[in-house]
This record gives structure tokens, C-alpha cells and sequence, in this order.
């Protein structure tokens, strides 16, 4: 259940959301896509370039997916259809939004393949999935996101299946294509490390919420919320080794509907009486920085 | 090399299988001799020893077996006791009958299990779904000799529409005057097979939908129509060749049933009858026949699933 998460993103600018396993964050992005798994629903509003998207009928939205919002997923091997050579499936998203016929879509997936620096693309372009390794896999589904250069692009994990070399070229990759393309990003993670080198402005979520919202430089020099300090201190850090890596302690709580005070309260060691009565609000405790946080005070 | 092999695997099982079931036949009490005696009271014990010595009846099996191996790799199936002809001139023309049945039958239930699987896989639990269930589970249990029946009865005697039985007479009433003979027993088998491959299109497909690539479809602004054809579908649709790849060879020798309900002259009803009537060497042969059969079966939907799907190789 994700609740109350509110956020903007600027064009050529990268929000990080950072957050555990089943906090809520590729559950947001769906949502930006109108791909909410049945049962759950969405109310609140979605707005692109001005343009309002929440209140679009059903058979709208394809126009808007891959157009104006693309997404790159984490599992690249999963992500790509296995019997469809990579050429297709990049010009599929051509051909379906800029009336391309098949032919020309292909080409222009080629172009796109060069785009994204794998070798030799003509021949790339007629290859499946499977004869790709890892990181040219995730090369492909980049291409495919970017290529009627969308407005957005929500990237969720993106580099976490693949190896830590192949993860460093892929996200160098994303920051030239934005660059270049100057689309807004929002790049999901868990890694800390990884989102402290890409993202302008960071949201972190626990269990369905936001908890803190800073720049990264604020966020990981001055962190406000008991879980981001958490989430900091489990870094590994190669100048500073330690016997045991430190980690919070407890899961995230399964949330049903009557549930009272912060969510975060069961595992915080600063948690008091008030912490389980009162859900926190989302303050402005400095410029640019919120917390949610009852014991966080500056 | 994936070709060769699998030729190879197919010689391999039609040998075994040939020793198998002439064993089998072998091992049975009583030979042909013992039939003749008993239909002749004028047969010596002397005379059934010296005609067991003439036929090699009187040598171990497994020299018999080797006899008659060395003559099938010649091309020389044998004869048939009862009906004192090659075997292969009563195989072939069962054969040609069970294939035509067989192909119809497949060509028609494969296409409409798909489509049926199709329907319901796109909203499980839904009425469509429901709907399809019931027909298919129906299929899969109402026993073909009862639909053959119900079909004879209505479409031959009340509507008089089409033969009861039979199989049409060669060159006197054209192409389609013999195919009206095969409209009931290929609607039988239809729906008695149609029920499998209905079920297992729809799970592979309600499988196939979950998967990343369907979502990674759904995001880059596809429609359903095409997330359902162009991305779900060909992905589903090898699992469901192979259902349809066994379906063949159980159909070439197990549609008895059917063949006998419209007096089909097929493979499954030579058997049949072969062995009840100490037939050995036409049961062999036939049984070999069918073995063949469901091993290009198989080969032929191996083949269309490496065509369907690029991960499997066939060279």
C-alpha cells in the first residue's frame, strides 16, 4: 500500500527513490504508467510536460507509454521477449508510436542500438535476447525506452542484475542519453551508493511512504529520518572496514488497514509513545529538505 | 546434429520396440501351429512338429526375432495369417485412412483449442472462461463411444445429413462424396481431444501474460490485442505443440474406439483386430507402424517449436 507520495522532477534532472524491497517503489512507477496490478488502484494526479494524466480514459494510455513515459526494468533478461530479435522489439516501439513502417523501424533501431554503444548494430539488431550478454541486454532495453525520447524516463533497478564493471557503463550511459535527450528521470533503487552518483534530489520511502526528501549532498552529509540514517550506516565503506556490516534491525511491517503512528516505529530505537499514536507529517525542517519524523528536529 | 540425433533416438526406439513386441507375441501361449491344429483334427502331432521345423517355429526366440529383423531391414514385412496377404498391402491402406483422420483431426482441434484457450486465458474466472471450462471438461469426459452414438443418431437417422458408417467407395463417388464419411468420426475425435489442449493453451498463455517481457510490452504502449498475439502467444504456443505432438501418436493407434463406432478401416482397429485374431506378424508390423507415426509426431512438433522459438536449435 502506498500512500500520500507526492514528488516532481524537473526536466534533465534525476529524482533517486530509495527504499528496502517491497517499500513501494516500483509499485509508484507502475503507477506512472497506468500499470497498477489489479486489485489496487490509484487516485491523485499525474502530470507530464503540463499535461495532466491521471483522468485519461483506459484506451489511452498505450499512446502515452513508451511515448512520454518509458520505463527501463530491472531483470533484463526477463524484460525482453525471448522470441523476438532485439532489432524488433526496439523498432516495435517506433513503428506503434511514430507510425513507422516495419522497415523503417528497423533502421532506425539500428540507430538507436548505436546510440546506446553496442558494436556493430546492424548485425545486433537481428539477434534474440539470448545471445546477449547482461549488460548489452539492458543496453537494448534502454534503447528501446529512449527511443521516441520520452518526457520521463522511470528506470527501476536498472543496473542491479548486472555485474559491478557492467553497472558503472550503464550508468554513464543513462547520464550522456539524458543529457543528451534531456528527459526527467527517476531512477528506483535500493543501493545507496549507486544513487548518491546519479540523483539531483532523493525521496526515501519506507513502507508505502516518503519518509525524507533532501538533495543527494543533503540527504547523505545531513540525514534527518532514523531509516535513512540506517539505510547510510549499512553502507559498506572501503575506507572504514568493519568486522560486521551494520544492518536495521526487524522487516518491513505488513501494513493492513488500521494501522497506527509511524510505520517505521517498531524498528526505530528512537521510538516513544507518541511514534505509535501519531503518524509523523512530511515537514520542511530546512529549504529543500523534508522529513517525516516526530524525533527528527535540526 | 540436433536432426541426426533425433533420427538416430528414432531408429533406436523402433528397434527396441519391434523386440519388445515380438517377444511379447512370441512369449504368448500357443504359436500358429497350435490354431491350425485345432481348426484341423486331421494334423498329426508329427506333421505340427515337421511344419514348426519348415515355418523355424521350433527355434529359440531370440534367433526367430533375428530372422525376421534381417528380412523387415530387407523390406520384407511378411505376410499376414489371416488374411493371407503382405502385411504391408492391409497396413498401407489403414494407414492412409487413420492419417486422414488423424490430420483432420488435428488441423481442426489444434486451431480451435488455441482460439478457445486464447479466450478463456484472457480473464481467467471470467464467463467466457467458465464457458470454455465446462465445453472442455465435457470433451475430456464423455466417453467417445456415447458421442459417436449421439452423432449417428442425429446427423445419419433423424437429419439424414451424412453416412452413419463406412468409408466411402474409391473413385465412385468423387473426393467429396468420401469425405462426407469422414465429418462424424473427425468431429468425434475432435471433441474428445479438443478438452487436453484447450486446458493446457489456456494455462500456458495465463502463464505466459505474467511474465516481465508482457509488462516490458505493456510499457512501451502496445494494446492488448498486440501484447496478447504478437508477445503472448508464440511464447505460449510451443508448450501447447508438444501436448499436440503426443495427442498425434495416442490418435494413430488409440482412436479404436471411433474407428469401430464408423466402421473405419484405420490402424487402431487393424491392431485390434490382428491381435484378437492371433494375427502376429500384422499386430507386429502395424504396432511398429504406429510407433513410427507418434515418433514423427513428436519430431514434427520438436521442429515447429525450435521454428517458434529462436533459444532452441536444430542444426
Amino acid at each position: 500500500m502506498v500512500d500520500g507520495v507526492s514528488y516532481t522532477i524537473a526536466r534533465g534532472r534525476t529524482l533517486g527513490v530509495v527504499g528496502e524491497s517491497g517499500c513501494g517503489k516500483s509499485m509508484t512507477a507502475l503507477a506512472l504508467l497506468g500499470l497498477v496490478p489489479k486489485p489496487a488502484h490509484v487516485t491523485g494526479r499525474i502530470v507530464v510536460s503540463g499535461q495532466n494524466l491521471s483522468g485519461i480514459a483506459a484506451g489511452k494510455w498505450p499512446e502515452i507509454r513508451g511515448k512520454r513515459i518509458a520505463m527501463v526494468f530491472q531483470e533484463p533478461m526477463t524484460a525482453l521477449n525471448p522470441g523476438m530479435c532485439v532489432g524488433d522489439q526496439i523498432g516495435e516501439v517506433l513503428h506503434l508510436h511514430e507510425s513507422l513502417g516495419w522497415k523503417e523501424a528497423r533502421e532506425r533501431a539500428v540507430e538507436e542500438l548505436r546510440l546506446v554503444g553496442i558494436p556493430s548494430p546492424a548485425e545486433r539488431a537481428k539477434s534474440y535476447p539470448h545471445q546477449l550478454s547482461g549488460g548489452m541486454r539492458q543496453r537494448v532495453v534502454i534503447a528501446m525506452a529512449l527511443a521516441c525520447r520520452p518526457d520521463v524516463l522511470i528506470a527501476d533497478e536498472p543496473t542491479t542484475a548486472l555485474d559491478v564493471t557492467i553497472q558503472a557503463q550503464i550508468l554513464e550511459l543513462m547520464q550522456r542519453l539524458q543529457d543528451e535527450i534531456g528527459m526527467a528521470v527517476q531512477f528506483i533503487s535500493h543501493n545507496l551508493a549507486v544513487v548518491s552518483e546519479i540523483a539531483d534530489e532523493v525521496i526515501v520511502m519506507y513502507a508505502g511512504q516518503v519518509v525524507e526528501r533532501a538533495s543527494a549532498e543533503e540527504l547523505f552529509s545531513k540525514p534527518l529520518h532514523p531509516y535513512t540514517q540506517g539505510l547510510i550506516a549499512t553502507m559498506p565503506m572501503i575506507d572504514n572496514r568493519q568486522e560486521q556490516l551494520a544492518v536495521i534491525p526487524g522487516v518491513v511491517p505488513h501494513l493492513d488497514g488500521n494501522h497506527k503512528g509511524c510505520r517505521f516505529a517498531g524498528r526505530c530505537h528512537k521510538a516513544d509513545s507518541e511514534c505509535r499514536a501519531l503518524v509523523p507529517a512530511l515537514i520542511t525542517v530546512e529549504p529543500a529538505h523534508e522529513v517525516a519524523c516526530h524525533k527528527a528536529r535540526p | 546434429m540436433f536432426f541426426l540425433r533425433r533420427l538416430l533416438g528414432m531408429a533406436i526406439v523402433l528397434l527396441a520396440m519391434s523386440f519388445v513386441v515380438y517377444g511379447l507375441i512370441g512369449l504368448m501361449p500357443g504359436d500358429p501351429i497350435d490354431l491350425m491344429v485345432m481348426s484341423n483334427p486331421g494334423i498329426t502331432a508329427a506333421d505340427a512338429d515337421r511344419l514348426r521345423a519348415l515355418y523355424s517355429l521350433d527355434e529359440p526366440l531370440v534367433t526367430r526375432y533375428g530372422h525376421w529383423l534381417i528380412a523387415a531391414l530387407q523390406g520384407d514385412f511378411g505376410f499376414s495369417r489371416v488374411y493371407a496377404q503382405p502385411v504391408l498391402d492391409i497396413i498401407g491402406p489403414a494407414l492412409w485412412q487413420t492419417t486422414k483422420l488423424v490430420a483432420l483431426t488435428l488441423v481442426i482441434s489444434s486451431i480451435l483449442a488455441t482460439a478457445l484457450g486464447i479466450l478463456s486465458a484472457l480473464r481467467p474466472g471470467g464467463k467466457i472462461d467458465t464457458l470454455v471450462s465446462f465445453i472442455s471438461f465435457a470433451g475430456i469426459s464423455l466417453p467417445s463411444f456415447w458421442l459417436a452414438l449421439i452423432l449417428i443418431l442425429t446427423f445419419a437417422v433423424w437429419l439424414g445429413w451424412l453416412p452413419a458408417s463406412g468409408m466411402g467407395r474409391p473413385g465412385e463417388e468423387g473426393f467429396l462424396g468420401n469425405a462426407r464419411f469422414l465429418i462424424l468420426p473427425v468431429t468425434t475425435l475432435v471433441i474428445a481431444n479438443i478438452g487436453g489442449v484447450t486446458r493446457y493453451a489456456r494455462s500456458a498463455l495465463i502463464e505466459t501474460l505474467r511474465m516481465d517481457f508482457i509488462r516490458t510490452a505493456r510499457a512501451k504502449g502496445a494494446r492488448e490485442p498486440r501484447v496478447v498475439l504478437r508477445h503472448g502467444v508464440p511464447n505460449a504456443l510451443s508448450s501447447v505443440i508438444t501436448v499436440i505432438g503426443m495427442n498425434f501418436g495416442t490418435l494413430f493407434s488409440g482412436a479404436l474406439i471411433t474407428e469401430t463406432m464408423f466402421a473405419q478401416r484405420g490402424l487402431g482397429k487393424t491392431i485390434y483386430d490382428a491381435i484378437l485374431g492371433n494375427d502376429y506378424n500384422l499386430a507386429l508390423v502395424a504396432l511398429l507402424f504406429a510407433t513410427f507415426a507418434t515418433l514423427i509426431g513428436n519430431l514434427l512438433a520438436d521442429l515447429a517449436c525450435a521454428w517458434l522459438d529462436p533459444r532452441i536449435s536444430v542444426i
